[in-house]
């Protein structure tokens, strides 16, 4: 009999344990956004322009910048929201963000980079 | 038409700034207001090189203009100054320094004792200044003027558009010297205050300089980079920018891309200028007077 109920128990908290376990792993895999849920944009930098130079994302999602540059250093500045990163040739900086508003904002070179640097620049868009 | 500097409308008051604007300067016969004691003139973005007839078909003359306008002054002023971007940009350094021996050559014909250059992006950035400095000496320096201290400050020789910890420490220590009344004007080029970053426009330490600068009850700020006329206060600082000898830029964030004015057939050298700066030291008030560019 108290071999019977020892199994028992052992059962009863192996099935605890379990459940316990099997909760942990479904409310982590539930809260933690997945992979796809960040939204990684490829950004190419040179003189004097971005690729892609309009970028849409939306509000509340995170977002991963990879910038890179093809031929001398420039600078990456969304002063909306007070991000800016220098972008050197052969490296990738990523820059990391959750938009929290929605609008059309300017991003732009902020190291100057010769005679047409005043016009690179590109777009975010946010939406809902 | 002439019109005397006395007649000029007295437009606001802003910082112990009175301002001004009119076609002619200090015509003969004119009057100096009996509390200034010396006035000086602030050219700007003068960008020798710049090449594009539908913004500006006169490139090549308009400084000319300008300073055949400042040599007819009757009464001559102290000094100028010249606040950066005197040149347009080029990769080529032979052509930069092409393009300065050409500035220098105009400038060369004012007819003033004392004047003082400052670099803008235009001239410095691509070099930190190299070429700049082989023409015009050095990126940031001090004079005094009959009881004002000028402070000229570099904000364009690093491409990221910093003053820099070691020049703030220069300043840090010419500051520590002056009474905290003294008249302090600074002269550079970026605004010296988030006017529009997502133009480019500011300085990115800025920040740091008007804290060292803020336990100074006066002083005053003439900066360029923006071209056309603007007036700010950060504290009890006025900041001032001045137009442009090349072309007028738009009025921060009023149009989706920072794009120069076109040229204006029916008005020309619309939205080009320069100014006067009468400077009332014991008060530390200064009175500006805009001054357009009169055709051929």
């Amino acid at each position: 009999m108290v071999a019977e109920e020892n199994v028992m128990k052992r059962t009863m908290i192996l099935m605890l344990v379990m459940t316990t376990a099997f909760g942990v792993l479904a409310y982590t895999t539930y809260s933690r956004p997945p992979a796809d849920d960040v939204k990684v944009i490829k950004i190419t930098a040179k003189k004097f322009d971005f690729t892609p130079s309009e970028l849409t994302v939306k509000k509340g999602v995170p977002v991963v910048l990879e910038l890179t540059s093809t031929d001398r250093v420039h600078g990456f500045s969304l002063p909306d929201f007070k991000l800016t990163a220098r972008i050197e040739p052969g490296k990738v900086t990523r820059v990391t963000f959750t938009p929290d508003r929605t609008g059309e904002f300017t991003f732009s070179c902020n190291i100057f980079c010769g005679s047409g640097h005043e016009d690179m620049a590109g777009r975010l868009i946010v939406t809902d | 038409m002439e019109i005397d500097r006395r007649d000029f409308m007295k437009l606001a008051g802003l910082g112990g700034i009175v301002f001004a604007s009119g076609l002619a300067g200090r015509i003969a016969g004119a009057t100096r207001p009996k509390q200034e004691e010396f006035y000086f003139v602030q050219l700007s973005d003068t960008h020798i090189g710049f090449d594009g007839p539908k913004v500006n078909p006169d490139a090549r003359g308009t400084l000319k203009k300008a300073v055949a306008a400042v040599n007819s002054l009757d009464q001559k002023p102290d000094f100028i100054v010249f606040t950066g971007d005197l040149t347009h940009t080029t990769d080529d350094v032979k052509e930069r320094r092409g393009r300065m021996a050409q500035f220098q050559d105009i400038a060369g014909q004012l007819n003033v004792t004392t004047v003082h250059y400052m670099a803008g992006e235009h001239d410095a950035a691509l070099d930190r200044g190299d070429a700049y400095q082989e023409f015009f000496g050095k990126l940031n320096y001090t004079f005094d003027h009959k009881g004002v201290h000028f402070i000229v400050l570099d904000n364009v020789s690093d491409p990221g558009a910093i003053v820099g910890e070691a020049q703030l420490k220069w300043l840090q220590s010419d500051l520590k010297r002056l009474k905290r009344d003294a008249p302090i004007v600074v002269l550079t080029h970026r605004p010296l205050f988030d006017l529009y970053p997502q133009w480019d426009w500011a300085t990115a330490d800025a920040r740091s300089v008007i804290d060292s600068l803020m336990p100074y009850r006066n002083v005053t700020v003439f900066y360029g980079h923006i071209h056309q006329e603007h007036h700010y206060m950060t504290g009890h600082i006025a900041h001032h920018a001045a137009k442009s000898l090349m072309f007028p830029l738009p009025a921060p964030g009023s149009v989706p891309k920072r794009a120069p004015i076109p040229w204006d057939a029916a008005s020309p050298y619309k939205g080009l200028g320069y100014r006067e700066i009468g400077a009332e030291v014991k008060n530390a008030r200064y009175e500006i007077s805009e001054l357009a560019i009169q055709g051929a």
